[in-house]
């Protein structure tokens, strides 16, 4: 009997430690950002800094971050959304108008990412990091030529039943589009009807909807080709020297993830500082480094590893399209694309 | 019932009534109403979730046309439960007959060694099987090492994964039941029927199994019930391609924003659920009255 | 010469037994194993290190992961402990009453509903009463779904011990609140004990439900451990997942020992 007294009272002792933790930080900032994007390194620099206790939470596609918060989820203060997305979570009134461009370190901002489309003049976000969404291929399995969609849509004998998808909607729509030769943001029936009918015909070729294992199951060897994006493609290569990222001529999307506050964020000023702190070009680049995507601040390259100016990845070959970003479409298309993703998913 | 009565049932009524019970009744009432954009619902009357079960808008004419794709999630995730519970009773019946058979010192011992592995976290386990089974994994470095395949099997990321991830989930609640049933069975009606010339095999299937058989039932939908609303094992060993039931919910609530449908799959599953506990209750009632 | 089988003997019986706990035991040994390799492969052995286990250790995510894990599972299986042993009480003391059986459905609902279900209709009912996610809507749905497992051994416990030990109490001029704190509820004990010890694990393990109505800053570990699979395999995983493993069966034993401890 004695035995388990004390055991819970040691239980009791326990959880009360736990609930009460000796040493707290001044302030707080609940960050919600994509999985493996955040360097530690940078975190701990800035709780350093500011005395502030950060916590991270992960989500693994803009559609999850805006579904969630769609349901009611509230809490976080930083996000980390896509260009669509941006406009999106703008028109939802789910960001806080911050006057992100007085923000000191805006001042590094390259130019060309100022007047986005999606966020005019930069009153809600600053630049994250930008890159491309195509697909890796082992050329240990096929060695022919993988600068054309016809990989995930209509693949080579070697890739078959080899092929990893994101878990993206927009990512596999359009590529889909691009692949048919149809534009993007597409209300058009027929041309949707052909889209469906081009998927779910090469659902067979395909191993699985994987976004956060998209490099993972390209080391492991369980895919020979994947769609991804270019610095995780970069990791990938660094993991299995026989993977290639590709650029097809019909296309690829080009992307830019932002740092917005969201409404009514619990720390708002530390939020505010986080933001400015990430537009410093010397911690922009340990991001740079981490992530392998590129920087939206000027100023990083001192800064920056020698082997990222040389990766194919982050530099298109001559010849290579330009990458294309895709707005967030109408109401009418989102729920015709949800429907094509829900029935290729079954 | 008196007043302590209440007063000592009052924390369960608050706790699963309010938190359980009643959410279950709004998800059911949720099922009825439109989804909204992104994710959420409109408070509008709609019938919608369920037509969409077998039916889907054309798209070029927007006509409700028959389909069998959502029908076919369910199918197929009754395959599974099916296949895991046959799979499940083949090595689980032996098993709980030969644990049941041994000496009461080793017994429990057995007990034991079958029930650890239900209370160690599914995700960890479902992981441990889908980092033995992967195409570079220990499995298939072990069959090419004894020379016996040439390529990896694949067997990560295909049904027959996900049949073994159940198999291996539920297992244990096979065995238990059955073993239960198998050791309260008086072994000298063998011996009776042994002198009288049957068979084992004969005994085994006119004798043991009949008296047994509450024990097999209940072990059935022990593994049937948990495999059909499954989540983990078709999410992580089928590759999120080939959903079951528990996967097309979720789905509803994550990357798809459409609630209301989410709800009546939720509901659906739910039924079927508690069709199977009401034909076990029975069959328990009804072996009760027998005895 | 060989001693015949006895009649209840079934020829390869034995042998589906050996299957079957090769698979039981199998791929969770194999993680073991591997957790301790030196290397980061998951095939060859490169020889015996613990350098997993101080990475993972070290690793942030996983030690916020475990504290919240951890004041999760004790608040919610000390609060369904509270409940359960409140419920057995009235359910196995005095006669029976009108409505014992629903009450016995009611508590045994989380184990009847599945999972998924579970998760989502908490996740609608918190959202749709404007309840926020986060530590409170976790401990809440961890409580609900302990509830049962607390309530199995405490119940088990307390049909076996006889009403005359409170009658003689009583007897002896001992209130109802005294024959129930000084003779009754230190024989109840042992069950209380083991509810509260499977209550905590299975709060610890809990992924869906969990996964549903969580909010910022509240990641459990298994939360964790499936943010890290579906991002890449790591030997740090087979050592968080050895960790897990040792602490289910060490609490699974002491369950089980104290449960069956005689009074």
């Amino acid at each position: 009997m004695k035995i388990v007294q004390s055991i819970l009272v040691a239980l009791v002792m326990s959880a009360a430690a736990v609930f009460s933790p000796p040493a707290a930080a001044a302030g707080e900032l609940k960050l919600w950002n994509w999985f493996e994007y955040m360097p530690q390194q940078l975190l701990d620099k800035f709780s350093a800094e500011h005395d502030v206790k950060v916590t991270l939470d992960t989500y693994d596609s803009n559609e999850t971050l805006l579904a969630k918060l769609k349901s009611g989820v509230r809490g976080y203060d930083v996000a980390v959304p896509g260009d669509y997305m941006v406009a999106i979570l703008i028109q939802e009134g789910f960001l806080e108008k911050i006057n992100a461009n007085r923000l000191p370190n805006f001042r590094h901002v390259d130019p060309k990412w100022v007047d986005v489309s999606f966020d005019p003049g930069r009153e809600y976000s600053v630049p994250y990091q930008w890159g491309s969404t195509a697909f890796s291929v082992d050329t240990s399995v096929y060695g022919g030529d993988i600068d054309t969609l016809a990989i995930l849509f209509d693949p080579p004998p070697q890739l078959r039943g080899k092929i990893n998808m994101l878990r993206d909607v927009n990512d596999v729509l359009n590529a889909g589009l691009r692949y048919l030769g149809h534009p993007r943001c597409n209300s058009n029936r027929a041309q949707l009807a052909e889209l469906n009918n081009l998927l779910v015909g090469a659902k067979k070729h395909w191993l699985s909807f994987n976004s956060d294992g998209a490099k993972e199951v390209l080391v492991s060897g369980d895919a020979a080709a994947g769609m991804i994006w270019n610095g995780f493609g970069m990791k990938a290569r660094a993991e299995r020297a026989s993977l290639k990222y590709a650029y097809p001529r019909e296309g690829y999307t080009a992307w830019m993830d932002n740092l917005v506050v969201l409404k009514g964020a619990p720390n708002l000023e530390n939020a505010k500082l986080f933001l400015n702190f990430m537009m410093a070009p010397e911690n922009a680049a340990v991001l740079t480094n981490f992530a392998k995507y590129s920087a939206g601040v000027k100023g990083v390259e001192p800064y920056l590893e020698a082997e990222l100016s040389a990766a194919n990845e982050l530099n298109p070959p001559t010849g290579a399209p330009a990458g294309e970003f895709v707005p967030s479409c109408p109401p009418e298309v989102v729920r015709l694309y949800d429907r094509i993703w829900t029935n290729l998913l079954k | 019932m008196t007043r302590a009565r209440l007063l000592l049932l009052s924390p369960t009524l608050a706790m699963i009534g309010f938190f359980l019970l009643l959410p279950v009744a709004l998800m059911a009432v949720y099922s009825f109403l439109s989804p909204g954009t992104y994710g959420g619902v409109e408070w509008l009357l709609s019938f919608d979730a369920y037509i969409q079960f077998f039916f889907e808008r054309d798209f070029l004419t927007d006509e409700l046309v028959f389909h069998t794709s959502y029908l076919s999630i369910y199918f197929r995730s009754f395959v599974q439960a099916l296949a895991a519970t046959v799979i499940c009773l083949l090595i689980g019946f032996p098993t709980a007959y030969f644990i049941a058979t041994r000496p009461p010192a080793t017994r429990s011992a057995w007990v034991l060694l079958v029930t650890v592995p239900y209370w160690v976290n599914l995700l960890i386990r479902t992981v441990s099987m889908l980092f033995v089974l992967r195409d570079e994994g220990p499995l298939n470095g072990a069959l090419a090492a004894a020379g016996i395949v040439d390529a990896p099997l694949r067997i990560a990321y295909t049904d027959f994964a996900v049949a073994l991830g159940l198999v291996y989930s539920y297992l244990p609640f096979m065995v238990l039941p059955i073993y239960a049933a198998i050791e309260r069975f008086d072994f000298s009606l063998m011996e009776a029927a042994c002198d009288l010339y049957a068979g084992r095999w004969t005994i085994l299937r006119r004798i043991i199994l009949p008296t047994v058989k509450p024990g097999v039932v209940a072990g059935c939908l022990l593994v049937f019930i948990p495999s059909l609303g499954a989540y983990i094992a078709p999410d992580l060993l089928g590759g999120g391609k080939n959903l079951m039931i528990g996967n097309l919910v979720a789905l509803q609530f994550q990357g798809s924003r459409n609630w209301p449908f989410g709800a009546a799959a939720a509901v659906l599953l739910l039924s079927a659920v508690l069709v199977a506990l009401t034909v076990l209750a029975r069959r328990r009632a009804l072996s009760a009255a027998g005895n | 010469m060989r001693k015949p089988k006895p009649i209840s003997a079934y020829p390869g019986f034995s042998q589906v037994t050996w299957l079957c706990m090769a698979l039981l035991y199998a791929p969770i040994l194999v993680v073991a194993v591997y957790s301790f390799n030196a290397i980061r492969s998951i095939t060859t052995w490169g020889g015996f290190s613990l350098a997993w286990y101080a990475k993972a250790f070290a690793n942030p995510h996983i030690q916020a992961a475990t504290l919240n894990s951890l004041v999760v599972a004790v608040a919610a299986s000390v609060a369904a402990t509270v409940i359960a042993t409140a419920a057995a009480l009235a359910l196995a003391r005095g006669r029976g009453f009108r409505g014992r059986g629903g009450v016995f459905v009611l508590i045994n609902l989380p184990l009847m509903i599945p999972e998924i279900v579970t998760a989502v209709a908490m996740l609608i009912f918190f959202l749709a009463i404007g309840f926020q996610l986060g530590l409170l809507t976790v401990v809440i749905a961890h409580t609900v779904f302990c509830v049962p497992f607390a309530y199995l051994p405490i119940a088990a416990r307390l049909s076996g011990i006889e009403t005359f030990y409170e009658d003689a109490a009583q007897d002896l001029y001992a209130d109802r609140w005294r024959s129930f704190r000084f003779v009754l509820l230190p024989m109840m004990m042992p069950g209380i004990f083991a509810g509260l010890m499977l209550a905590f694990i299975i709060s610890l393990d809990d992924f869906i439900i969990t996964n549903m109505v969580t909010g910022p800053g509240t990641t459990t570990l298994p939360l964790a451990i499936y943010g890290m699979v579906r991002v890449g395999f790591s030997p740090e995983i087979n050592a968080i997942s050895t960790v897990m493993l040792l602490v289910s069966v060490f609490f699974v034993s002491l369950s089980y020992l104290v449960g069956r401890r005689r009074a």
